[in-house]
């Protein structure tokens, strides 16, 4: 038998100012649709939400602590379950602000397999919200064929780092392993069939839907000037109209010498969201296509040489007496970057994802700040919650495609 | 009256199996364990996987339940943070007898990667765990195989529910 137990009550913490019209229910923390453990408390009058009121913190893992206490590479697999859905986005924004500090540069070759690990980690991540959003919405199917084609993602991503999940496949200096063989020509097939599943599966289930659109349409409704003001960034600012994309502004990596275009919604509301997240799937693709051709050609180099802070290849490492020894230093004590603090802003399948780091000179970080696309996404919620149905809270929070794991870090 | 006779000796034996309560009651519950979506992080991305297209969780008899008063399992599936141990635990008492619970990857087994102040060094602090699954993420197989263990766990397991009995201890 079960013991009753006292509890302890729910609201202890916050104040609201209600009147007894108004009742005050909890939403999470476990809750199929809260995308991980957002837990929000709403405050209704009717079936319409009065006030919003997210609470998060339910995933605090102290992460930026845990990066003044570990040396610069041991702490890039950690950067993986930041936002969990796309890893190589977080080890890459990291890796880059790593290097910038550093001033080094990533060989050709690692570029290339960057930028075209970073935009596969754009399909996966799109791909995840389409089926979530659908999911939350009430359409199950969507949800099993976006796993299918995501699936195909998986494979390609496993047959490079040998992780389906947590990838850490992108090292400070370059990337840690060339392309397998046959890579290239599956990942043009997965290029193929994405590009074909879009045209006749979610385009023929969701784009005309009526059920699809009656719940998505003049719902969750963002102003270009309420994106501004809260700091959306990525598909967020994008779906209120506003062509802000870092891969233009501040182009890192092989981003300008690359052909694609920004999608923009100037609807604001979830549809034109849910329209724009699938156009980013295509450029996604046409840029991996592009890729592809870019990478013949390369130096087969993939860490950058500088012997301060990078080990040198294997094969050096095995047969020269100094490189041996540089490894030794490198591995036992760390790599020591100069003095500094430095930002990189780079552009994640949810927005703009930064690392901020200040370096005293030691193997560890003084502090690590993570600007993290979704906590702005998340304060949001008590904005563009206000006014509408409990129904529709779901599709929001669907909409805003949060993650938890790089809210609470 | 002209009654149909079947001779049971010449046509395979009676219409009647023999078996005893327990076989018949863990029969049912091994094969329809319905787990409560209890994603907490990276893992309930795996656990998502795992009931998609492609792994199929349906043909175990695992159909994934909101609500714990419909689950008979609990996936804890991810970092269980100090803030939301209350929570776990209080779902973990709303789930109707009997129940188990699996503890997916290395943050629920034992905090994982993250030694720090937020987290909970393994959920066995709070909830009584079944089955320790290894990994960080587990691939939708090893879940798969982390629930075969946990059914014939259940099919050794007395049906009145007398836990930790000598024999039940002497696992798989």
């Amino acid at each position: 038998m079960q013991q009753p137990n006292k509890l302890t009550p729910f609201f202890e913490n916050l104040n609201f100012e209600r009147d007894d019209n108004t009742m005050v229910i909890n939403f999470g923390p476990q809750h199929p649709s809260a995308h991980g453990q957002l837990r929000l408390v709403l405050e209704l009058d009717g079936e319409q939400v009065v006030k919003a009121y997210p609470d998060i913190g339910y995933l605090h893992r102290g992460i930026e602590k845990m990066a003044e206490n570990m040396t610069y590479n041991e702490f890039l697999p950690t950067t993986d379950r930041l936002d969990y859905i796309a890893s190589t986005s977080n080890n890459y924004a990291y890796a880059i602000a790593v290097e910038k500090l550093l001033g080094i540069e990533a060989p050709r070759r690692a570029q290339v397999i960057r930028t075209m690990l970073l935009e596969l980690n754009r399909v996966i991540s799109h791909l995840f919200f389409v089926a979530t959003h659908a999911l939350d919405v009430g359409a199950m199917s969507v949800f099993l064929y976006a796993f299918r084609e995501r699936e195909f993602a998986m494979d390609l991503m496993e047959d490079y780092c040998g992780a389906r999940l947590t990838h850490s496949s992108v090292r400070i200096g370059g990337v840690p392993l060339d392309l397998p063989a046959g890579w290239m020509v599956n990942m043009r097939a997965f290029c193929d069939k994405v590009d074909y599943e879009l045209e006749h599966t979610y385009n023929a289930l969701l784009q005309e839907n009526r059920i699809w659109k009656m719940r998505l349409e003049n719902v969750g409704v963002l102003t270009p000037e309420d994106a501004l003001s809260w700091g959306c960034t990525g598909p967020m600012l994008r779906g209120s109209g506003i062509a802000y994309d870092i891969r233009k502004e501040e182009p890192y990596e092989l981003y300008s010498e690359l052909d694609f275009d920004i999608p923009i919604a100037d609807t604001n509301d979830s549809y034109g969201r849910y329209r724009l997240y699938m156009a980013e799937i295509k450029e996604s693709t046409k840029m991996i296509r592009q890729l592809i051709l870019k990478y013949d050609g390369t130096e087969p180099q993939l860490m950058a040489h500088a012997p301060r802070y990078i080990s040198a290849p294997k094969e050096e490492i095995m047969t020269q007496n100094y490189a041996l020894m540089q490894h030794f230093v490198l591995v036992t004590q760390g790599m020591r970057p100069p003095k500094g603090e430095v930002y990189v802003p780079t552009e994640s399948p949810k927005g703009e994802l930064g690392f901020y780091i200040k370096s005293e000179g030691e193997p560890y970080a003084y502090r690590l700040k993570c600007r993290a696309p979704s906590f702005f996404h998340t304060g949001l919620l008590q904005e563009i919650l206000v006014g509408t149905y409990i129904a529709d809270v779901v599709t929001i929070i669907g909409s805003t495609n949060i993650v938890f794991g790089e809210v609470d870090r | 009256m002209a009654q149909h006779q079947v001779n049971y000796a010449s046509a395979g034996g009676l219409p009647v199996a023999l078996t005893t309560v327990d076989h018949l009651v863990n029969w049912g519950r091994s094969n329809s364990l319905w787990p409560l979506t209890y994603g907490l992080a990276c893992c309930a991305i795996e656990m998502m996987a795992s009931g998609a297209s492609r792994y199929d969780f349906d043909r175990m008899g695992t159909i994934f339940r909101a609500s714990p008063r419909q689950a008979d399992v609990m996936i804890l599936a991810g970092t269980l943070s100090k803030k939301h141990a209350e929570f776990a635990r209080r779902l973990y008492d709303q789930m109707t007898e009997p129940k188990w619970v699996i503890s997916m990857g290395s943050c629920a087994n034992t905090g994982g990667m993250f030694n720090t102040y937020a987290t909970v060094q393994g959920v066995d602090r709070i909830v009584p765990v079944d089955i320790y699954l290894p990994g960080c993420a587990p691939r939708p197989e090893t879940l798969q195989y982390a629930l075969m263990m946990l059914q014939k766990k259940i099919r050794r397991e007395s049906a009145n529910m007398k836990k930790n009995t000598k024999s039940n201890l002497r696992l798989i």
